[in-house]
């Protein structure tokens, strides 16, 4: 941010040339900076698209405008529902995979004739097109959700395409994210799980929300893709389409209309981020001391992409992308083929498979209750063996048979235990599935205070960085207002880690304590956690270069020293402010 | 009226993809084509064109469904609807 102000004139007469279409109105924002907070690591420069607000609800009962008669209100409806249904279809086809299927299934409902026949029928009884199409959305939504299940979770489709069909008639941009030839700086409030599917990151070059925080999915999105991001910029939403702007998702900051520094910071980034794409597959501290760096991976696809990037195995196997979107369990068969796919991808390296993990933000209709009044607090993870038994036993024999004949080192971890009990009972399921290496998650604060009793029963421990924020702090990992609480540099969450890890030396056997959390990503928080005394970290493919870039700038008693500060720190800002001073590295790498 | 049964063949029954393809078949027909669960009244059949009907049907793999459809081609093109709906689509 110093350093900026400087090159001030520069900007206004580099952007008089380049901008001199632009409204008077955003003049005034020339050389104008946002700080948030720095989810992901880059320096890039480009035009803003923003991401419309979500569509303004017409007004309850609201008429056909004077002089519209029904017929021609009928007919701007079934236009409208046609364009959207063509812009969808248009899409669909460029899209790939997932996003595809999404696309081409809500396509089809924009012009359904069971919606617009009923949106014409509130039209001829005198409804305005956009409240027709809204109620009439409305009911079959509900009917949708009524019948539960994967029916329940088309309703959004639904709902999304009536947003489309009410901006279409009022003339506004589509809600979603917009769609562009040329690549830009997507700007939002924030981003949902379902974003993603339609997130092309050929177009999209960067991320920034004023809303949001380290752990949203906007964050997790960013480091999945590698795109640049900064979360909770208060006021970003008032930057014009086409503004050019310049974002380092390390520092947090924003500046619009950049000069000649931030050209040359954004070229420098471009050269270092090529040479960081390298990993030679040994994490290592400059005095040899070994780290093994992991991946978190949530399929066969991600986990041939990790072994490419160099990763040192599996840190972390999502096994709910098994589950996920469908309405009943799938067999042990189709279980068994989709973890040896991952499996196959490391022989002779350890794959750290972590049982389903449903509940909360990830609900499964049949396994979670959707109607919890607090599911961060409920029925999830390890918790939904107490309400649907035999799941859980069904997926350990599961992976006990895909690791049958494999070369791969199979380790099995329960999420969510928050009791040494529990992990005795996981480790028994797993002794009876014959999976040798049991191990639990550490999200809970009450199993980082129990370490040592928990590792009397299991083999190892996995620090899950983001939920024990979360925990710790009391501070839902969704609420942007909340950002500041929710981040690991917090010197309470770093504590927990401490405690972990000392419980594992209480022990008596130093069973291993990994971080498989968005923690270990951050390259100076991955030194502070192997300050800390933690073994191993796992992270998203895209980060293990960076990390073991950093990490080799220091000695253990460096990381050691580094660890104590943040520790001792009076605020996570003052944590992640003095290690980063102390870590040079950063600033050259632009990390 | 030319009417046909069809048994489910898709294991996630009648919606998601399978449900995707079989109106987008449905809607390049020039005849109106109605579907209802086997046993229900033909007044309560639904627009086999609506992928929100057809959703809402709720056909699981393996239930029976019955198409009807008038006029000219009718029974050519149920007899092609039917081969749609008793292929495995999610396997493909």
């Amino acid at each position: 941010m110093l350093g900026m102000k400087k090159s001030r004139t520069i900007v206004q007469t580099l952007s008089n040339s380049a901008d001199a279409s632009r409204a008077p109105a955003d003049a005034t924002e020339i050389g104008r900076t946002f700080a948030g907070i720095g989810v992901s690591p880059g320096r890039i420069i480009g035009p803003v698209l923003l991401m419309p607000a979500a569509v303004r609800e017409p007004a309850v009962g609201e008429r056909l405008a004077e002089g519209t008669s029904s017929e021609e209100a009928s007919a701007a409806l079934r236009t409208a529902a046609k364009a959207v249904q063509t812009d969808l279809t248009d899409r669909s086809i460029s899209a790939s995979g997932a996003g595809r299927e999404v696309l081409e299934a809500t396509a089809l409902m924009a012009n359904d004739p069971m919606l617009v026949k009923a949106a014409v029928k509130l039209i001829t009884n005198g409804a305005s097109p956009e409240r027709a199409i809204w109620d009439a959305a409305a009911s079959v939504a509900e009917m949708l959700h009524n019948l539960g299940g994967y029916m329940a979770e088309r309703a959004t489709d639904v709902l999304d395409v009536r947003g489309r069909i009410v901006a279409e008639l009022r003339g506004v941009p589509a809600p979603g994210i917009p769609y562009s030839d040329t690549p830009f700086i997507l700007v939002a409030e924030d981003l949902a799980p379902a974003d993603t599917a339609t997130l092309d990151p050929a177009k999209v070059i960067a991320l920034v929300t004023s809303s949001g925080g380290p752990q949203s999915h906007t964050a997790i999105i960013a480091r999945a893709l590698g795109l640049p991001a900064v979360v909770a910029a208060v006021g970003v939403g008032a930057l014009a389409d086409g503004t050019r702007i310049f974002v380092d998702g390390a520092a947090g900051t924003i500046l619009v209309d950049p000069g000649a520094d931030e050209v040359a910071l954004a070229k420098a980034w471009e050269t270092s981020s090529a040479a960081l794409a390298v990993f030679d597959g040994t994490g290592r501290l400059k005095d040899g001391h070994l780290v093994p760096l992991l991946s978190n991976v949530g399929g066969a696809r991600d986990a041939d992409k990790a072994a490419a990037a160099g990763a040192e195995g599996v840190g972390l196997l999502r096994t709910e992308f098994c589950f996920l979107e469908r309405d009943t369990e799938p067999s042990i068969a189709e279980q068994v083929e989709a973890y040896r796919g991952v499996f196959d991808a490391f022989p002779g390296k350890k794959v750290v498979v972590r049982t389903l993990d449903a509940g909360a933000d990830k609900p499964l209709p049949f396994l979670t209750d959707a109607s919890e009044p607090n599911p961060a607090l409920g029925v999830r993870g390890y918790r939904t063996d107490f309400t649907s038994p035999g799941v859980l036993e069904r997926q350990l024999s599961a992976i006990a048979q895909a690791a049958e004949g494999t070369e791969a080192h199979v380790w099995v971890m329960a999420p969510m235990i928050s009791t040494a009990e529990e992990a005795e009972h996981f480790a028994s399921l797993c002794s009876a599935a014959g999976l040798a290496t049991p191990g639990v998650m550490v999200e809970v604060p009450s199993a980082a205070l129990t370490a040592a009793s928990i590792l009397e029963h299991v083999d190892f421990v996995s620090l899950g960085t983001n939920d024990l924020t979360q925990y710790a702090m009391a501070a839902d990992r969704q609420l942007g207002p909340l950002a500041a609480l929710n981040t690991p540099w917090q010197p309470a969450v770093l504590q927990l880690v401490r405690l972990t890890v000392n419980g594992s030396h209480d022990e008596g056997h130093d069973k291993p304590v990994g971080v498989c959390g968005e923690a270990a990503a951050d390259p100076a928080l991955a030194v502070v956690l192997v300050g800390l005394g933690v073994a191993t970290l796992s992270m998203t493919a895209r980060a293990l270069s960076a990390v073991a870039a950093v990490l080799a700038s220091v000695t253990l008693p460096e990381a050691q020293q580094l660890a104590k500060l943040a520790l001792t720190a009076h605020s996570a800002t003052d944590a992640r402010r003095l290690v980063r001073e102390k870590l040079p590295i950063l600033n050259t790498l632009g990390l | 009226m030319s009417e046909r049964t069809a048994v489910i063949a898709s294991r996630v029954g009648l919606h998601a993809r399978p449900a995707g393809i079989f109106v987008a078949a449905v809607g390049e027909l020039p005849i109106e084509v109605t579907i209802a669960m086997a046993g229900e009244p033909a007044d309560d059949a639904m627009d086999a064109s609506s992928i929100l009907s057809i959703m809402s049907l709720g056909a699981s793999n393996g239930d029976t469904v019955v198409l009807r459809a008038e006029g000219d081609g009718a029974d050519e093109a149920l007899d092609s609807l039917v081969k749609i709906l008793e292929t495995d689509l999610d396997a493909e």
